[in-house]
């Protein structure tokens, strides 16, 4: 079995686990008290560097680089923005860390917000995690009392003040620069990029957004070291020479059709069959898997077949998802319609596009319009080509929008309609017996979009 | 400052005040200040948009603006003093959310987003609340209601419970 003693939930389960004696108790706050009066802030962006750490939020890109891009000698402030806005379907692992070891997390932010000279950091937690709020609100104001927060930390010379920011329901406040926005005051649309945030972020100043789980990561990686993270995951493959490898421990969220859902931590590269049978206990009620998202809705489906996929950061991709996501998988067993699936899909998505760009604006409505049409049974095998369509033409892959949202919501559609073809193809026959072949246009259904 | 308020009381400009000095400038307290005002009055009214703008030195424009973005606020009328948000995104409507949020609708007589007459509970269909491990879930005020059922839940919803926060 492929798995590792946890590290990253080591406080779950513990007795006031979420508690700064606690968290010390278990080596917390060490490498901070050590780190900061006798290092400089690039020795920390080494380290992470040389760790291969890759950022935990969805998109996987290297974050010791990722801090890098900020100026040289910029007088200031830098900001450094935590992503707390975990709202990706199937997705709980930062929660846990919030609500667990909060410890940990703030730890993590100290060490990144030293390594990018920021002294400002602003945690945009989401609305619907009451219980976070106040396990951080609890923990910030313990770190503030132990002189870890606040002026000259431990005798550092260095100051860090950390603010919780409340979002406001809203899935695209996970994208960075509309986490940006958000938290100027404004509406959640994303920007164009560049300029990117670390030359001009979060009131106009260099900014570095980062995930909850990449802080923990952070934390774990100056306490144990840069070997020990690299002694875990998938190696860079050498006849790659873009492929940056996938270290360290991953929280990965397990739910849908298993017998114990649930956020388990493994080694980078465990595979989705692993994953479901030794953590999950295997498919409920002694179902088969119809199909799994690899990690949150917008990663798109993998079959049955395609289980034994490592989830790493290349893994999915290679049966044409969209990535390793957030790592959150969803298992769908086989009495479920693909039908249903993927109207539940795009009702997400038409609920949650921003509206600035018309191809995510219109093509998440018009697919959500049309699998309710055909859930209604007025489907035409024509839909099914024009459903196809948007996912080709929507997202920044194909180069019509300013953010990821399309691309995740295209995915879905494009996997569905690619692997499950006969499925929707046998659902529209069935249920339209004298319409399935129709191509005139129909009429339009009302709008759905929140914002 | 606005010399006649008749909405936001001292207490909620005391309460966003104490914000400012976290921000560099005073439109990034415009969610905290609509969340202050609706954990107290339940909705943020266009008059009480009016004064925050005016207590942050905006166009009213800008905040409403924001407001109605994130469709979080109401506006017209007060949410129930339960506002109950049912979850149907993936994870939750696998293991029957769809079926809890019209269950739950039906029993208390009420469409979705929609609340009751007495003023009780507010019922409204919420994307991923991440809390997937216990599907289907509600989130009711402050607290989460784990794996429910339809009875369960309908039960769960007519106790009083605390203010959000």
């Amino acid at each position: 079995m492929p798995s590792c003693k946890p590290v990253l939930l080591e406080a779950v389960g513990v007795p006031d686990g979420h508690t700064l004696a606690s968290y010390r108790s278990r080596g917390g706050y060490a490498p901070v008290e050590k780190l900061l009066p006798e290092k400089q802030p690039a020795d920390v962006v080494e380290m992470v560097k040389a760790s291969g750490l890759r950022g935990r939020g969805g998109a996987g890109f290297s974050t010791g680089l990722k801090w890098t891009f900020l100026p040289k000698d910029h007088p200031g402030p830098i900001y450094l923005c935590i992503n707390a806005d975990e709202s990706e379907p199937g997705t709980f692992n930062n929660r846990i860390l919030m609500e667990d070891d909060p410890h940990q997390v703030l730890e993590g932010i100290i060490l990144s917000a030293f390594a990018t000279r920021a002294s400002t950091a602003y945690i945009y937690l989401r609305y619907e995690y009451p219980r976070s709020w106040h396990r951080l609100q609890a923990a910030i104001d313990e770190a503030y009392a132990a002189g870890l927060l606040g002026k000259n930390i431990t005798g550092s010379g260095f100051s860090l003040d950390v603010y919780l920011h409340r979002g406001a329901a809203a899935y695209i406040c996970g994208e960075e620069t509309g986490l940006i926005e958000s938290l100027e005051g404004k509406r959640a649309w994303p920007r164009i990029k560049p300029p990117f945030p670390a030359i001009e972020g979060l009131f106009r100043k260099p900014t570095v957004v980062n995930n909850i789980e990449t802080m923990a990561c952070v934390a774990q990686i100056a306490r144990r070291g840069v070997d020990w993270f690299k002694s875990i995951g998938v190696p860079a493959d050498p006849n790659n020479p873009r492929d940056p490898g996938s270290y360290g421990p991953k929280l990965y969220c397990l739910s849908g059709h298993v017998e114990r859902p649930g956020c388990y931590e493994a080694p980078l590269g465990i595979t989705a069959r692993q994953l479901i049978e030794e953590f999950g206990g295997g498919v409920w009620k002694g179902r088969k898997a119809k199909a799994v998202i690899p990690g949150g809705i917008s990663m798109g489906l993998m079959t049955e077949a395609e289980l034994d996929t490592p989830l790493d950061f290349a893994g999915p991709g290679k049966v044409g998802c969209l990535g390793l996501g957030t790592a959150a998988v969803v298992v769908i067993d086989e009495t479920v319609s693909i039908v249903d699936f993927l109207h539940n899909s795009c009702r997400f998505f038409a609920h949650e596009s921003c509206g600035q760009c018309t191809p995510c604006r219109e093509g998440t409505s018009w697919s959500l319009r049309m699998l309710e049409r055909i859930k209604a049974g007025k489907g035409r095998l024509k839909d099914l080509d024009l459903l196809a369509e948007i996912g080709a033409t929507m997202g920044m892959m194909p180069g019509s929008t300013i953010c990821g949202l399309a691309d995740g919501a295209a995915w879905p559609i494009k996997n569905a309609i690619k692997k499950f073809r006969g499925e929707f193809e046998d659902y529209i026959k069935q249920t339209n017996p004298h319409g399935w072949m129709v191509t005139d246009p129909v009429p339009a259904l009302q709008i759905v979009g929140a914002h | 400052m606005i010399a006649h308020r008749k909405i936001l009381t001292d207490e909620m400009v005391a309460k966003i005040e104490a914000l400012a000095p976290r921000y560099p400038n005073r439109r990034a307290l415009t969610l905290p200040a609509l969340h202050i005002v609706n954990a107290e009055l339940r909705h943020v009214p266009l008059q009480a948009v009016a004064e925050i703008a005016a207590v942050l030195g905006l166009a009213p424009a800008e905040v409403q603006d924001t407001l109605t973005f994130y469709q979080f606020f109401h506006q017209e009328k007060p949410h129930g003093r339960v506002r109950a948000f049912v979850c149907r995104s993936v994870s939750c409507a696998l293991r029957g959310g769809d079926h809890l949020l019209e269950h739950l609708c039906k029993a208390n007589g009420i469409d979705p987003y929609g609340t009751t007459p007495d003023g009780d509970l507010t019922i409204e269909p919420a994307e991923c609340l991440g809390a997937c491990d216990f599907a289907p879930c509600i989130l009711a005020n402050d607290d989460l209601l784990k794996n429910m059922t339809p009875e369960a839940a309908a039960a769960a919803l007519k106790q009083p419970r605390a203010k959000a926060t």
